[in-house]
C-alpha cells in the first residue's frame, strides 16, 4: 500500500484550486448586479441576483437589432458544435475507410497531403475560403458557418490510425461471410469505433462550439450570432456613462461552459469504458 | 460436399522475385480432411488463402465442386474460414457473430435461427449465446469461430492454424473435438498447420510443403514411413529422423568405417555407390551386442520412453529406448535393414528403399 503523503495532496490541491478558483468566480460574480460588480469588483460570494440574470441573459432581446436572446445564440452554437462535431466525423471517418481499405493510386501521398494541412490552421486559409463562400452566396448560412470547417486531417488521421489497427482477419471474415465494402463498414468497423468516435467528438464538439474567429467572419446577421460573440457584444456597450453588464457576461461565459463539460462528461464515460474493456 | 481441385496453381507477390507457392496441383476428395503442414513460409497459408479467394490467383485454377472459382468473391466460393486468431466481431454475441453470415445471405429467420441452436448444442455453447466473445475462454472463442463455420454449412471448411492460439492441452482436446466434427458433417476440410503432430493425428491425407513446392503427399503412415526426402524426413516424426552422412560401398550402407545394413536385402532398392544420407528413426534403432558403436551424451526422460542423445562417428543421433532399461555410457545399435532410410546426398531425394508396387511394406504401412 502506497503511503497517504501530505505533500502530493497538497500539489493536487493547488492544481484544483488552480483550475476551479476563476469558474468558482465567474459563476459567484455572474449571481450580483452590474453596479455591484462594478463598485466592488469580482466577488466569491453569491449575490442576490442570480435567478433574474440569467432569466436575462437567456430571453432577453438584446443585440443591435433587438432580436437576438441568449437562447437563439445558445442554439446558435450548439448547431455550430454539432454539425461540427458530427460532420467532421463522417467526413473523416469515410476518408479514412478510403484510405485504409481500398487500393488506389497514390493512398499514401493522398493521406500525407491532407496531414499536411494539419500545419495549416483555419487562420491561414481564411481568405480564400472567405472568398469561396462569398461566391457560393453561403454568407449568413448554417452551411456556410458548418462546412469550410469540416474537412479535418486530424480527424482523418486518428481514423486512420485506428482503422490499421483492426485486425485483416475482420476484415477477411466478414468478406467471407458475403459482407460487402458498405455493410463492413456499418456492421462492423462502426460499432467497433464507438470509443475512437466519442473521443473525437469530444475535441471537435469543443473545438466547433468555441470557435469565434470564422463565425465573426462568415456571418453578419445577428439571428446567427453565437455564444462567443454574444459575450463580446455585451462587453463592448461603453455607450456614455452606461455601465457594462458584466453580471450579463459571467452569466453568459458560464452557459457556454457548460454545453462543453455536459458533452466531455458523457463521452469521456464511454470514452474510457470503451478503453479499458476494449479487445480485438 | 465438395471436392477442391488445385491444378498448377501458384502465386507470386507483385514486386517478388521468386514465387511464394507454385505449380501445387492436388485433389481433394468430398469430405476428405486434408492437412497443409510445413514450416513458416512454406506457402501453406498462401495457398488456403487463394482457396478462399482472400488472396488472388497469379497462375493456375482452384476449382470448388467443379466450378472455376479463380474469379469468385470469397463470400460466393461456399466455404467457410476459421481463422488462426477466430477474428469474432467484438461487438456482437455469440449469437450475432453465427448468425451474421447468414443474415447476409438472406437466409429466413426461422432457418437461422436453428441452424444457430444446432450449431450451439453440437459445441457446447448453448449457455453463451447471448455473451460477447471477450466474456468466452480461449477454447470457447475458438468453437465460436467453428461454429459460424458450421451454420454456413459450405462445402467446404478451410482451417488456418486454429489451435496455435491455445494452450498444449487444451489444443489436444480441440484437436478432437474438430476431427469428430468433421467426421460427424463429413464436410471437406482444408487445413493448415506448422505443428507435425496436429497434422499427423487430424489428417486424411497430408501435404507436406517447402518453398512454396509440395514435397509430399500422403496419408500420415505412409509420409512417415516412406518420407520422400530428407525435409520431410526431418520435419515429420518426433523426435526428427537422425540424418547422418553414410556412405553406399560393396554392397553395405555406412557410417564411416561402420556397417548399418547390407544392400543387397530385399526391400532395400537398387544397389547404391557413394556418399548417401541415411535415414534412421529413434525407434528403429535397437541396443544390441554388436552395431554401430553410440557414446551417449545426454539423456531425456518423457515417462514413457527416454531419449538418449548422444553420438556415432561424431555425428549426433538420438535413440529411442526403454526406460526401464539400465543407462550405459557406451552402446552398440543395430537396425532392421528395411528400416534404413537412403537419401542422395545432393538432391534430399528419398533414394531407398523406393515403394515398389505390390512390394512387402514394413509392418503398420497401409497400403
Amino acid at each position: 500500500m502506497h503511503r497517504i503523503r501530505p505533500l502530493d495532496h497538497l500539489i493536487l490541491l493547488c492544481g484544483c484550486l488552480f483550475m476551479l478558483a476563476p469558474v468558482a468566480v465567474a459563476i459567484m460574480t455572474s449571481s450580483h448586479s452590474a453596479a455591484d460588480i462594478h463598485v466592488n469588483g469580482l466577488s466569491l460570494a453569491p449575490g442576490g441576483h442570480a435567478l433574474d440574470t440569467y432569466e436575462t441573459v437567456l430571453t432577453k432581446r438584446g443585440g443591435f437589432t433587438g432580436q437576438v436572446t441568449g437562447a437563439t445564440m445558445a442554439m446558435n452554437s450548439l448547431i455550430l458544435g454539432l454539425g461540427f462535431a458530427i460532420g467532421k466525423i463522417a467526413l473523416s471517418m469515410l476518408a479514412a475507410y478510403a484510405l485504409v481499405y481500398f487500393r488506389f493510386r497514390f493512398a499514401t501521398a493522398m493521406f500525407w497531403v491532407i496531414f499536411t494541412t494539419l500545419l495549416l490552421p483555419l487562420e491561414v486559409r481564411i481568405m480564400p475560403s472567405y472568398q469561396v463562400m462569398s461566391d457560393l452566396h453561403l454568407l449568413n448560412t448554417y452551411t456556410g458557418l458548418i462546412v469550410p470547417l469540416l474537412a479535418s486531417a486530424t480527424g482523418t488521421f486518428y481514423f486512420r490510425q485506428f482503422f490499421k489497427s483492426v485486425p485483416d482477419e475482420l476484415l477477411e471474415a466478414a468478406r467471407i461471410d458475403g459482407a460487402g465494402p458498405v455493410k463492413f463498414f456499418f456492421d462492423i468497423l462502426l460499432p467497433l469505433s464507438k470509443t475512437m468516435m466519442a473521443a473525437i467528438f469530444i475535441i471537435m464538439f469543443v473545438y466547433g462550439w468555441n470557435q469565434y474567429l470564422w463565425p465573426m467572419l462568415m456571418t453578419t446577421e445577428e439571428r446567427f450570432f453565437t455564444l462567443m460573440r454574444g459575450i463580446k457584444q455585451i462587453l463592448q456597450v461603453w455607450v456614455g456613462s452606461q455601465i457594462p453588464d458584466y453580471n450579463q457576461a459571467f452569466a453568459l461565459a458560464v452557459l457556454a461552459l457548460l454545453p462543453p463539460v455536459i458533452v466531455v462528461v458523457v463521452f469521456q464515460r464511454w470514452f474510457i469504458k470503451g478503453l479499458t474493456e476494449s479487445d480485438k | 460436399m465438395a471436392s477442391i481441385t488445385l491444378t498448377n496453381v501458384s502465386k507470386t507477390y507483385p514486386g517478388a522475385a521468386a514465387a511464394s507457392v507454385s505449380d501445387i496441383n492436388l485433389t481433394i476428395a468430398d469430405g476428405e480432411f486434408i492437412v497443409l503442414v510445413g514450416p513458416s513460409g512454406c506457402g501453406k497459408s498462401t495457398l488456403l488463402r487463394m482457396v478462399a479467394g482472400l488472396e488472388e490467383i497469379s497462375g493456375g485454377e482452384v476449382r470448388i465442386a467443379d466450378r472455376v472459382v479463380n474469379r469468385v468473391d470469397p463470400a460466393d466460393r461456399d466455404i467457410a474460414m476459421v481463422f488462426q486468431n477466430y477474428a469474432l466481431y467484438p461487438h456482437m454475441t455469440v449469437r450475432e457473430n453465427m448468425a451474421y453470415g447468414l443474415r447476409n445471405r438472406k437466409t429466413p429467420k426461422p432457418e437461422i435461427e436453428a441452424r444457430v441452436a444446432e450449431a450451439a448444442r453440437m459445441l457446447e455453447l448453448g449457455p453463451y449465446l447471448d455473451r460477447r466473445p471477450r466474456a468466452l475462454s480461449g477454447g470457447q472463442r475458438q468453437r465460436v469461430a467453428m461454429g459460424r463455420a458450421v451454420v454456413r454449412q459450405p462445402a467446404a471448411f478451410l482451417f488456418d492454424e486454429p489451435l496455435s492460439n491455445l494452450d498444449a492441452k487444451l489444443r489436444v482436446s480441440m484437436r478432437g473435438e474438430i476431427r469428430r466434427l468433421q467426421r460427424r458433417l463429413g464436410t471437406t476440410s482444408l487445413y493448415v498447420t506448422h505443428d507435425q503432430l496436429e497434422a499427423m493425428t487430424l489428417a486424411d491425407r497430408l501435404v507436406v510443403l517447402n518453398a512454396g513446392r509440395i514435397e509430399q503427399v500422403g496419408t500420415p503412415l505412409e509420409i512417415y514411413h516412406e518420407p520422400a526426402s530428407t525435409f520431410v524426413a526431418s520435419f515429420i516424426g518426433a523426435p526428427a529422423m537422425n540424418l547422418l552422412d553414410g556412405e553406399a560401398a560393396a554392397g553395405w550402407l555406412q557410417i564411416g568405417p561402420h556397417r548399418v545394413a547390407r544392400q543387397d536385402q530385399p526391400g532395400s532398392g537398387p544397389k547404391l555407390s557413394g556418399p548417401v544420407t541415411l535415414g534412421l528413426r529413434a525407434e528403429d534403432l535397437i541396443p544390441a551386442a554388436d552395431g554401430l558403436p553410440f557414446r551417449t551424451d545426454f539423456v531425456e526422460e518423457l515417462g514413457a520412453q527416454r531419449l538418449v542423445h548422444g553420438h556415432v562417428d561424431g555425428q549426433p543421433l538420438v535413440v529411442s529406448m526403454d526406460p526401464s532399461a539400465p543407462l550405459a555410457e557406451e552402446l552398440r545399435l543395430t537396425i532392421a535393414p528395411d528400416r534404413v532410410h537412403v537419401f542422395a546426398t545432393d538432391t534430399g531425394k528419398r533414394v531407398a528403399p523406393a515403394p515398389v508396387p505390390g512390394a512387402p511394406r514394413p509392418a503398420g504401412v497401409p497400403a
